[in-house]
């Protein structure tokens, strides 16, 4: 029977990770996602795995790298100004194509930015997480379920594709307690097999001969090569795009959000229907892949307006949607930022602004 | 008449008929081979895993037999932690030069040093970067020049030359930190054996251990491989001397 559980975001994830055969984690204090490597120093030690603090997050994405490099399943947590300092081995790790897990519970920004939750790196998260690039799947839980489900899949999905796996939530989620049904513990056994499925490339020493490497670049012209290969890979992500759609079969007013705005959204939709407003939501799950043709295949004879809701300003996920709908519709900004939360209110009056100017 | 009988072959840890492509009269290849050497003595080429710096040392890439990985610049010891951490059997070593574990990366050796991590550093000190064409390094000495301080290394402006093995063995956690270079035969089997005697503290299970390798480098000191080695001799080893920093093994 599944473990129906009260718990908070943060600890829920770290849980997640560790059913789904997370044994290395290494991380560096910030708020607010403290819990998690507090969580995995004493979880590791019960289950075989290995828990390191870092000196820095540069260290502990490092470490990630090594460790992931060895076969095992690893993870990192990190938020905002962290994450930041998480690029270069996540850049490695994509380069050499080394499957991991991380995790970014989102606060304000730029610079060391306000220490509440935000949805501020959401360009950095699915555009560009360090140089040269790269791209990986992004996942954006929405409830507390969800970052258990995302995280508990991300492992499967990097050594799916060996390539780092990212899960963007924020410090609403990540302090927040919800009831959450935990998914089943991987046995020792099935996590041995796992490893030794990726024996031959994991840097653990091998017999001459049969030498494994870790090269996250290439000498000579050979990097051209490693960049086809990864467009490869991204071409093959199609199928892996998820997106709720939300009361879409009638919409008129279409809100687009996604991670904590969305729940917020959700609400406000709920109260314009009881006013008989047509309203619904697509909230992309995956934000990269993004669900550009949700959005490109709307029919804008019947979609009057787009109410793009982020914690964020300036406004980001918005540059994928102008990318996705190229002005078939008007879209209006509902934003806020610095950890300063949306409130039901807010969202509200955007929409009737909105609804006034399109309707 | 006596029976032939084969005294000395090539390490198996260089791949067979490959060709370094390291400067003349620079040290890498043949700590290479004394890499080689000190694992196959141990039997243990099979675990060997190299974590590689970044800067002239990512030449060894195509030379060595071992698994490999490349750490980002400074990252070696963060990277080989994470390796040895979730593959203890592994017989782990670092391979950095001094620009890539004194400067950018001197947090992350510090840090492995303290916690003890069971891996080799393998440091090679030549006072200089040599990749990127001769720029001060932490360890360039006052008054040598570099193409970033063209008048010399100046102590009021650049500081003065880190000694790593006296830094770290400040701390608590190393059991093994060996100054030597690979000027003379006799310094070449001295330093063999300190590659040896780290790993097999490492396959003990002892903790951090550093063997610094003094040497020249020809080309962005701007000498002929002879005077490299007077220079060495005369102002490298002054400030720099050989020797056993901690030896935790020997104390007992």
């Amino acid at each position: 029977m599944a473990d129906r559980v009260f718990m908070k975001g943060t600890e829920a994830i770290a849980e997640a990770a560790t059913r789904a055969g997370c044994r290395f984690f290494a991380g560096y204090p910030i708020t607010p996602q403290n819990e998690i490597p507090e969580y995995f120093a004493r979880r590791m030690p019960e289950v075989g795995g290995t828990f390191v603090q870092g000196e820095s997050e540069v260290a502990s994405v490092n470490m990630l790298y090594g460790a992931a490099s060895t076969g095992i399943r690893a993870m990192s947590s990190s938020s905002s100004c962290g994450i930041s300092l998480y690029s270069e081995g996540v850049s490695y790790c994509a380069s050499a194509r080394i499957p991991m897990v991380y995790v970014n519970v989102q606060r304000g920004g730029p610079g060391i930015g306000a220490i509440q939750p935000a949805q501020q790196d959401y360009l950095q998260a699915t555009k560009a997480s360090g140089n040269g690039g790269f791209r990986m799947i992004v996942f954006a839980p929405s409830t507390v379920q969800e970052c258990v489900d995302m995280t508990y899949e991300a492992f499967d999905l990097a050594f799916r594709d060996e390539n780092p796996v990212l899960v963007l939530t924020d410090g609403v989620m990540g302090t927040m307690m919800e009831p959450v049904v935990l998914p089943p513990m991987k046995s020792d056994e099935e996590l041995k097999e796992l490893r030794d499925a990726y024996k031959h490339r994991a840097i653990i020493g091998h017999p001459l001969g049969q030498q494994a490497y870790c090269r996250p670049g290439s000498v000579g012209t050979g990097q051209e090569e490693v960049n086809k290969e990864a467009v490869k890979l991204y071409a093959t992500w199609d199928k892996d795009i998820r997106v709720e759609e939300y009361m879409m079969e009638d919409a008129e007013i279409v809100f687009a959000a996604y991670g904590i705005s969305a729940r917020i959204s959700r609400a406000v939709i709920k109260e314009l229907r009881a006013q008989g407003v047509k309203a619904g939501m697509i909230r992309p799950i995956t934000i990269s892949p993004f669900p550009y043709e949700t959005f490109k295949n709307l029919d804008f004879n019947r979609v009057k307006g787009i109410l793009d809701v982020e914690m964020s300003i300036p406004a980001q996920m918005r540059w994928d949607l102008d990318y996705a709908i190229q002005g078939a519709c008007p879209i209006k900004e509902c934003l806020r930022s610095g950890g300063q939360l949306l409130t039901n209110d807010q969202v509200m009056k955007a929409a009737q602004e909105l609804i006034k100017e399109v309707l | 008449m006596a029976e032939e009988k084969k005294v000395y072959s090539r390490t198996k840890g260089i791949i067979d008929g490959a060709v370094s492509g390291f400067c003349p009269g620079c040290m890498h290849s043949t700590i290479h081979k004394l890499i080689g050497e000190a694992a196959e003595d141990l039997g243990k080429l099979d675990k060997l895993v190299r974590v590689e710096g970044v800067g002239c040392c990512g030449l060894g890439q195509f030379y060595v037999t071992c698994d490999e990985t490349i750490a980002a610049h400074g990252r070696a010891c963060a990277v080989a932690t994470g390796i040895k951490r979730s593959s203890p059997d592994s017989l782990i070593y670092t391979y950095q030069g001094d620009g890539d574990l004194a400067a950018i990366g001197l947090a992350e050796t510090m840090s492995a040093a303290n916690r003890g991590e069971n891996f080799t550093v393998i440091f090679v000190n030549n006072g200089i970067y040599g990749m990127t064409g001769g720029q001060m390094a932490p360890t360039t000495l006052l008054g040598m020049k570099a193409t970033t301080a063209p008048q010399g290394r100046k102590a009021e402006e650049h500081g003065y030359p880190m000694h790593m093995c006296e830094i770290l063995n400040q701390l608590t956690a190393p059991y093994y930190l060996e100054r030597v270079s690979c000027d003379t035969p006799q310094n070449v089997i001295k330093t063999r054996n300190a590659i040896k005697k780290a790993f097999q503290y490492q396959l003990e299970g002892k903790g951090f251990s550093m063997v610094e390798i003094v040497t020249s480098c020809p080309t962005n000191w701007g000498l002929s491989t002879l005077d490299s080695l007077d220079f060495l001799r005369d102002k490298m080893f002054t400030e720099y001397p050989l020797g056993v920093y901690r030896d935790k093994g020997a104390e007992k």
